[in-house]
């Protein structure tokens, strides 16, 4: 019965808000069934819409991941957007920059540059907030929009492609691109897997246990003996590492160099499916695959039925809304959810 | 306490080293300063006003957002100016209710409910946007007859807007309510100890309904001011991180509202000082640097101020009524 409760919330939310994006589509006069149906089609329908869809879940996944970390150990972490920004940007440089390696050391060279850095934009926020108290909602979104103008500045000086009217890098070099397997992206399936690790260790080890103790209640945290301080750093700098690899993943698999146009909204994504899958890490597998169907499919959308892929931005605000405020629990008392995600508050 | 003298020192002597060097630039460099600075100073009001009732504001970003967005638009369509400053307040308030309505009814964790609202604000924002809308004007600089021809103070005070005036006298009105009258009093008890509040007869949940629909408003008037008298269009993103500044401003300035005005300026000032050093090519920094600024100052001034300021003691803790 737990199970099943802890399913229909999310489901039921996600059903509520393609019904309202039905109606800003009927609004403005564009058919949501058809622009439903060519979104699911080319989504879900073929192996080629199967592959791109788990593409665009990968980094959504590893975003998700970093966010579920933070969120269990008491920190909402919105800078992801930044991080994995700052991973992109590292993993490009050291994709494009960095010649004569055989791609068994260039790539996972390149990988660690975005794990790096993105590390690197976490643990300031973390270091702030563990240091000075310094809440981390503010200081991670500042730093998002600091990484995307030194991003922007990078792309448009020091970094850019020589002989290139666009603002970006150079092409990574191919030992640094990830290879895909019968068409699939490999990313995903470290996505994956780090999923079922980050499940692991919340579930049964030491270290897990103790930043969840932290998240949950600050002062008998410290009355145990654990370092509330060192809980924030480690899943700042986590939460940074994760969103660095996926932006890194992004670029070396996708994207091949960092453009300041790089996919906006992940990180966001990436809180959106964190809170839908109530900060369980294997939750946000099933999430990012929709999420990522979603986005890789909404130019078909408006090319099928006009509709603007705006729409999806609202959708997911909607499904955020609907799963975060209890509102259908309140309408619905059989699935009432007594565990309420709680974020680390204001102040200390 | 040393950081704000710090501060107005720092301000002091950027405007007196202008002005021996160049009067004319130095009254435009400050006026400047208020036209970057007021925005944040209401927006840091909400902040204010919430807080001091005990509710954590993190979507005053998302306020703005929409209520500039409602604002522009309505304006656009009616060709009313005014019809575009009444429905951005509205809106404004709007949003606080529902912030009221997530954080006091349903008692849900504060900071996750200001972040729905700014990610809705951007997904309702985004989808309705259509390109390509113009407003027939801004509101007109209105020169405040008299005042205005005293050298120095009179461009820079009393040569702006209507809602910059609207803007700086309900600063000062809301500081006054704030400490001087009994709704003031009541607000700050319920933002402290809501329990004694409520024993003194105070409803504690009409009054942080209240005073965040009111702080709304004020967002709305914020947003009002960005799109109908500063800028005068509307793009995505629009407000950019502006409401999360304002916290900043709110936690540097202690809850103040003078206070917070204060640092208002001081970050407007920066920030006209830089521009102004560009524009004169004094300095050559890449413009994505000179953007950074608000952002890198915002986390300066937090790590600086923040740890030494105390925050209304029940602040983002929902009211349970004790049970008898």
């Amino acid at each position: 019965m737990k199970y099943l409760r802890s399913w229909l919330l999310p489901a039921i939310a996600l059903l509520v808000a393609f019904a309202v994006g039905a109606l800003m589509m009927k609004i403005q006069g564009a058919n949501p069934f058809v622009a439903y149906k060519s979104l699911f089609t080319s989504a879900f329908g073929s192996s080629a819409g199967i592959a791109k869809t788990l593409g665009k879940a990968t980094p959504l996944i590893i975003s998700g991941l970093a966010v579920t970390i933070c969120l269990r150990a008491g920190l909402f972490n919105i800078g992801v957007q930044g991080q994995l920004l700052a991973g992109a940007l590292a993993s490009a440089w050291a994709g494009y920059a960095i010649k004569g390696l055989p791609t068994i050391i260039h790539l996972p060279l390149a990988l660690l540059f975005g794990v790096f850095f993105g590390a690197l934009t976490g643990i300031i926020a973390g270091a702030l907030k563990a240091f000075r108290g310094v809440h981390e909602v503010i200081t991670t979104i500042m730093l998002n929009s600091i990484v995307l103008q030194l991003g922007e500045y990078l792309a448009y000086g020091p970094f850019k492609e020589p002989g290139q009217q666009l603002a970006r890098t150079p092409e990574v070099l191919n030992s640094a691109k990830i290879p895909q397997i019968f068409g699939m992206p490999l990313g995903f399936f470290l996505g994956v897997a780090l999923a079922v690790i980050a499940w692991w260790v919340f579930k049964t080890t030491t270290s897990g246990f103790r930043m969840e103790t932290v998240g949950r209640n600050k002062s008998a945290a410290w009355y145990a003996g654990i370092s509330v301080k060192r809980s924030i750093l480690i899943s700042m700098f986590v939460g940074g590492a994760l969103a660095g690899l996926g932006g890194a993943i992004e670029t070396l698999g996708v994207v091949g160099r960092y453009e300041p146009a790089f996919n906006g909204g992940i990180g966001f994504d990436g809180i959106t499916i964190a809170l839908l899958g109530r900060a369980n890490p294997l939750a946000v597998i099933p999430g990012s695959i929709l999420f990522g169907g979603m986005r890789g499919a909404g130019a078909s959308m408006q090319f099928a039925a006009g509709v603007s892929p705006d729409i999806i931005d609202l959708i997911l605000a909607i499904v955020l809304f609907l799963v975060t405020a209890p509102l259908i629990g309140k309408m619905i008392k059989s699935i009432r959810d007594t565990e309420q995600i709680t974020t680390g508050g204001w102040g200390n | 306490m040393r950081s704000r003298w710090l501060m107005f020192a720092i301000t002091f002597i950027a405007i007196l080293y202008f002005y021996m060097r160049d009067s004319l630039v130095t009254t435009s460099v400050i006026g400047t300063a208020i036209t970057f600075g007021l925005p944040l100073a209401m927006a840091a009001m909400v902040g204010i006003m919430c807080e001091r009732t005990g509710i954590v504001n993190i979507g005053i970003e998302g306020t703005l957002l929409v209520s500039s967005f409602v604002g522009f638009f309505t304006a656009s369509a009616s060709g009313n100016l005014i019809l575009g400053l009444i429905s951005a307040v509205a809106m404004g308030a709007i949003s606080g209710l529902l912030l009221s309505l997530l954080a006091v009814t349903w008692k849900m964790d504060q900071i996750i409910a200001g972040t729905i609202i700014n990610i809705l604000a951007t997904g309702l924002t985004s989808f309705f946007y259509k390109q390509g809308h113009t407003i027939p004007s801004t509101f007109p600089e209105v020169d405040i007859p008299g005042l205005s021809s005293i050298p120095f103070f009179g461009p820079v005070l009393f040569m702006h807007g209507p809602l910059t005036y609207a803007g700086i006298i309900l600063i000062f009105v809301l500081w006054v309510a704030l400490y001087k009258t009994p709704w003031g009093l009541r607000s700050r008890a319920v933002g402290e100890h809501p329990s004694s509040a409520d024993t003194a007869g105070v409803s504690v949940i009409k009054l942080r309904y209240l005073n965040v629909a009111i702080a709304g408003a004020f967002g709305g008037l914020a947003g009002a001011y960005l799109t109908l008298e500063l800028v005068g269009s509307w793009d995505r993103g629009f407000s950019a991180g502006k409401g999360f500044t304002a916290l900043a401003l709110m936690i540097f300035g202690r809850w103040n509202p003078i206070g917070a005005l204060g640092a208002a300026i001081f970050f407007g000032t920066a920030q006209a000082v830089t521009n102004q050093l560009m524009i004169t090519q004094v300095v050559t920094i890449p413009q994505q640097f000179t953007n950074m600024l608000p952002y890198v100052l915002t986390i300066l001034i937090l790590a600086i101020s923040a740890g030494k300021v105390r925050a209304p003691a029940a602040e983002g803790q929902p009211y349970e009524k004790e049970q008898a």
